[in-house]
């Protein structure tokens, strides 16, 4: 009996994607079998693209069964690379020519980061639309959120999503595994422009350097930020040589799924367990000039409960908070953005600053209150942020200057 | 065989001449067929014929079919108050079988997959084909060309305009009715039984030959309101059980829990906002469908927001509008079928919970109708064309699976939107042109997909509207282009010649055939 070899999902509520099943023979040619939802209109195109992938490997006898509820051709390309791998050991990729609108675009490294949408890297469903929430940025996990035999396929599926998935202004993030497996996880994903790589269960600036040389060594012309990812007490302890690892560092989040289990505490809503943990990560990163991010909020039918947490993490001083849910992007993104009040003491006080300042006055005050520098820096970033998401006109100086 | 003759109508489709032996009317345009007749009268009934007393009860349903001279080639009606839950239909050709008629011709008012139990009454000839609605099961029998007959279908008020425009001739109406006494007099609205209204039986109680009220509630008369009058009714039969009321809520009746979909939903409500439709004093109407009940949660909190309150809401009532009623963000539910248990509780005990009829809110054939009153209706589609024609009955692959219900009525609607995702497990949505036409592109004005919204060029007032708007405006070209990048060019459905059902406008006329599935 010749190896079977198995790749992708099918079953009832199973959509856009595939299950093969495949085994090798010396002769009888290619006896393939597709089932599909969609055969009578995309029989003929499946048929061409198993038949094509199956000459790149040169394969010339096999028996395949492909049961398909709507995938699209990069789905069904990943699961039979998987396949073919698993019975041949092959790792030549097979890749279809990429979107048009595949291409990363370069962000800066402080690009702002509010909403960071996690994704499972192996359910081409929950991939397929993934941009149009806008999210600053999408995560495809390829660590918790894959089952430890499903990996190799779901690395295979993350690459060709990253080259056929239009992420829309979203930046395209890949979690890799725990090091050192998500070392050779790169190996497959550098390649496709991610923009950034999130570092999960960073305990020390050793991971840090390990994944950024590997980056390195893909001389890649475009910078791709890192997000380590501090899931551990010992990570909390090393966080600020962490932050300041490497300066590809754009971020550092924290997890406290893990970092609750490890300390041996039960996560709470309201977070008083962490706190320490938190303000810890939040001052290693201000310290190091990278942007610090909040961990997850798990109950996604609790919106009050996310706004709750989203205000809180704010507070503390994060940037942003991942989302399990596009349900949440938006109420997070709320949070986090300037309040209508908080824009407009901030415009005031940048009209007064200026004002000022065309006067050569030294001192700058608004009503009893002295204005130093740091506060018209703290102002004129709120500012910015406020005209980026359009809660202020450009022109907003005219109506001060009125006053 | 010899094949049936067609000719093309004026939306450029080939239809016969002529389905199952009567001569077809081809459509002629939207407005341009103009009857010059009188409606069809029924038969004139004599007091004296009927019981003195007013007690039409008989023992069973079979006995009221005998004593209604059931047999070979008559037209029975049901109705599908109980949706899923229909216990009735099933029931009358289980008789007919039973006693060995042949050749009925089934006019459902819609058709749910609880009626796959008739599919063996198609296969041996006891039904001979369907003039209504073909879902699921009973559509994909149709589509595989096993149906003797030519399955007809219509929108809600087509089904009325047929009866009165003495298209279809009904010889036996079975009307289902959660309340009923002895005369005949029914409602739907008490009783173990309650399923809400009973507008859809309303034509065939009016034009029908004979009519059977079938209770597992039965009152002493007066039985009010009377949804039914009694005066209409031949028999009255008391029954165990007549509808399945838990089966009244489908997958198509819920929320959807979908992201993609709920973003269409937020987006549809955002584009209804910024065109200035959600004003005080405004209507609306959306369909069952996940996507269309979520876009009326976006509007309840539009409306809250911006305190505003609306005149009417139309439709299919469930425990969403219901709720906008009760908090007084609207002041009339205009119901036209209940689509869950609190829409029945509500349609009981709130005046301001009105039942309708395909009469006035659909029927084309009349003086006016109220769906041409509402602001805004949000409905689905399975496929899209780039003129805006739009299929809701059958699938790409060729298959019929839905029926029409009121959605070509709807499409008279003052601005009708359609939200839908671009494409579908695979297949686009929005397409070259659609599998199968049930409406013009003319009357549909705005598709709402998850990568754009496309405004019909034709109203150039909602153009002008949205332009200075941060909404994803798109061309529906364009649409369809980026479908077609993401999912490849799908191949046309594969089709025989033969004819298996047709696809009437709300005028009565062929809009479009449905052909054999080549597969």
């Amino acid at each position: 009996m010749s190896k079977t070899s198995i790749a992708g999902n099918h079953g009832e509520d199973i959509r856009s994607d595939c299950l093969i099943k495949m085994s090798l023979s010396t002769k009888g040619g290619i006896r393939l079998k597709i089932e599909s939802r969609v055969e009578s209109m995309y029989g003929d195109q499946i048929n061409s693209l198993i038949k094509d992938i199956l000459r790149f490997y040169r394969i010339r006898n096999a028996e395949i069964l492909l049961q398909d509820s709507g995938a699209l051709n990069f789905v069904i390309a990943a699961r039979m690379e998987a396949a073919i791998r698993q019975l041949t050991g092959d790792t030549k990729e097979y890749l279809l020519p990429a979107a048009a609108w595949a291409k990363a675009i370069q962000y800066e490294r402080n690009r702002i980061r509010f909403t960071r949408l996690y994704v499972p890297g192996n359910t081409p469903k929950l991939m397929l639309n993934v941009g149009i929430h806008k999210a600053d940025g999408v995560i495809l996990d390829l660590e918790d959120s894959v089952a430890p035999v499903k990996k190799g396929e779901a690395l295979l599926l993350v690459r060709n999503a990253l080259r056929a998935i239009n992420f829309y202004q979203s930046e395209r993030m890949v979690r890799i595994n725990q090091l050192p497996q998500g070392l050779d996880d790169l190996d497959l994903i550098l390649p496709q422009d991610p923009n950034v790589i999130l570092i999960p269960k960073t305990e020390t600036p050793v991971h840090v350097k390990q994944a950024a040389d590997r980056i390195a060594a893909a001389n890649k012309k475009r910078k791709i930020w890192l997000i380590p990812i501090i899931e551990s007490a010992l990570g909390i302890e090393n966080s600020f040589l962490i932050a300041s690892a490497t300066p590809a560092i754009a971020a550092v989040a924290i997890g406290l799924e893990d970092l609750t289990a490890d300390i041996g505490v039960s996560r709470t809503k309201s977070g008083e367990e962490s706190h320490y943990a938190r303000m810890r990560i939040v001052n290693a990163c201000k310290a190091a000039g990278v942007q610090p991010l909040d961990s997850v909020f798990s109950d996604v039918a609790d919106t009050p409960g996310l706004i709750d947490s989203a205000v809180r993490s704010k507070s503390l001083g994060f940037e942003g908070m991942g989302c399990i849910h596009p349900g949440q992007i938006s109420a997070v993104r709320d949070c986090f953005m300037p309040g209508s009040e908080e824009v407009a003491r901030s415009c005031r006080i940048v009209a007064a600053f200026e004002d000022a300042e065309s006067k050569g006055l030294g001192v700058v005050s608004l009503g009893s209150k002295m204005i130093d520098l740091p506060v018209v820096k703290r102002a004129l970033a709120a500012i910015e942020l406020a005209e980026k998401f359009g809660l202020l006109e450009k022109n907003w100086r005219k109506e001060y200057e009125k006053n | 065989m010899k094949k049936t003759k067609e000719q093309f109508n004026a939306a450029g489709r080939s239809v016969p001449e002529s389905v199952n032996g009567k001569p077809a009317i081809p459509f002629m345009g939207i407005g341009k067929y103009r009857p010059e007749r009188n409606k069809y009268g029924p038969r004139i009934p004599v007091c004296s014929d009927y019981p003195s007393d007013g007690n039409k009860l008989v023992p069973s349903i079979k006995d009221a079919l005998i004593q209604s001279g059931l047999h070979d080639g008559m037209t029975i009606s049901t109705h599908h108050h109980f949706r899923n839950g229909d216990l009735l239909a099933n029931t009358v050709f289980d008789i007919a079988h039973e006693m060995g008629i042949k050749d009925l011709v089934w006019f459902p008012s819609a058709s749910f997959p609880c009626h796959a139990h008739l599919i063996p009454y198609l296969e041996d000839g006891t039904i001979h084909h369907i003039e209504g609605s073909m879902n699921g099961p009973l559509g994909r029998f149709t589509s595989r060309g096993k149906m003797k007959g030519v399955g007809v279908l219509r929108s809600h008020g087509g089904r009325y305009q047929a009866v009165q425009d003495g298209e279809v001739k009904i010889d036996i109406a079975v009307i289902g009715a959660s309340s009923a006494d002895p005369f005949g007099n029914a409602n739907g609205l008490y009783g173990p039984s309650a399923s809400g209204l009973l507008g859809f039986a309303l034509a065939d109680s009016q034009y029908a030959d004979k009519v059977i009220v079938v209770t597992d509630n039965l009152v002493d008369f007066p039985c009010i309101p009377w949804q039914i009058q009694g005066n209409y009714v031949d028999f009255t039969v008391v029954v165990d059980k007549v509808g399945d009321t838990t089966q009244i809520v489908s997958g198509t009746t819920r929320i959807t829990n979908s992201p993609d979909r709920l973003y269409l939903a937020e987006l549809t409500g955002k584009f209804c906002d910024e065109v200035g439709i959600i004003h005080n004093g405004f209507s609306f109407q959306t369909g069952a469908g996940g996507t269309s009940l979520a876009v009326g949660e976006y509007f309840r909190k539009i409306m809250k927001q911006k305190n505003i309150r609306a005149r009417f809401a139309r439709g299919g009532s469930n425990a969403y509008l219901v709720s906008m009623l009760e908090e007084g963000l609207v002041e009339y539910l205009l119901d036209g079928q209940t689509f869950d248990l609190t829409g029945v509780r509500s349609m009981a005990e709130n005046p301001k919970h009105v039942w309708t009829s395909p009469f006035t809110s659909y029927n084309y054939h009349s003086k006016g109708n109220f769906a041409g009153l509402v602001d805004v209706v949000i409905l689905g589609a399975t496929e899209i064309d780039v003129n805006f024609n739009a299929n809701v009955v059958t699938h790409s692959d060729g298959y019929l699976l839905h029926g029409i219900g009121g959605w070509q009525n709807c499409l008279f609607s003052k601005t009708v939107i359609l939200p839908v995702p671009l494409f579908r497990d695979r297949v686009p949505v929005i397409r070259d042109q659609v599998t199968t036409l049930c409406g013009p592109g003319d009357l549909i004005d705005v598709i709402i997909t998850e990568r754009g919204i496309a405004i019909n060029p034709i109203r150039t007032d909602l153009i002008k509207a949205v332009k200075k708007s941060h909404l994803p405006l798109r061309t529906i070209e364009d649409l369809k282009e980026e479908a077609e990048q993401i999912c490849g060019k799908p191949s046309p459905a594969k089709f025989k010649d033969k004819i298996v059902a047709v696809v009437k406008w709300v005028d009565g006329t062929l809009l479009d055939a449905i052909r054999q599935v080549d597969a």
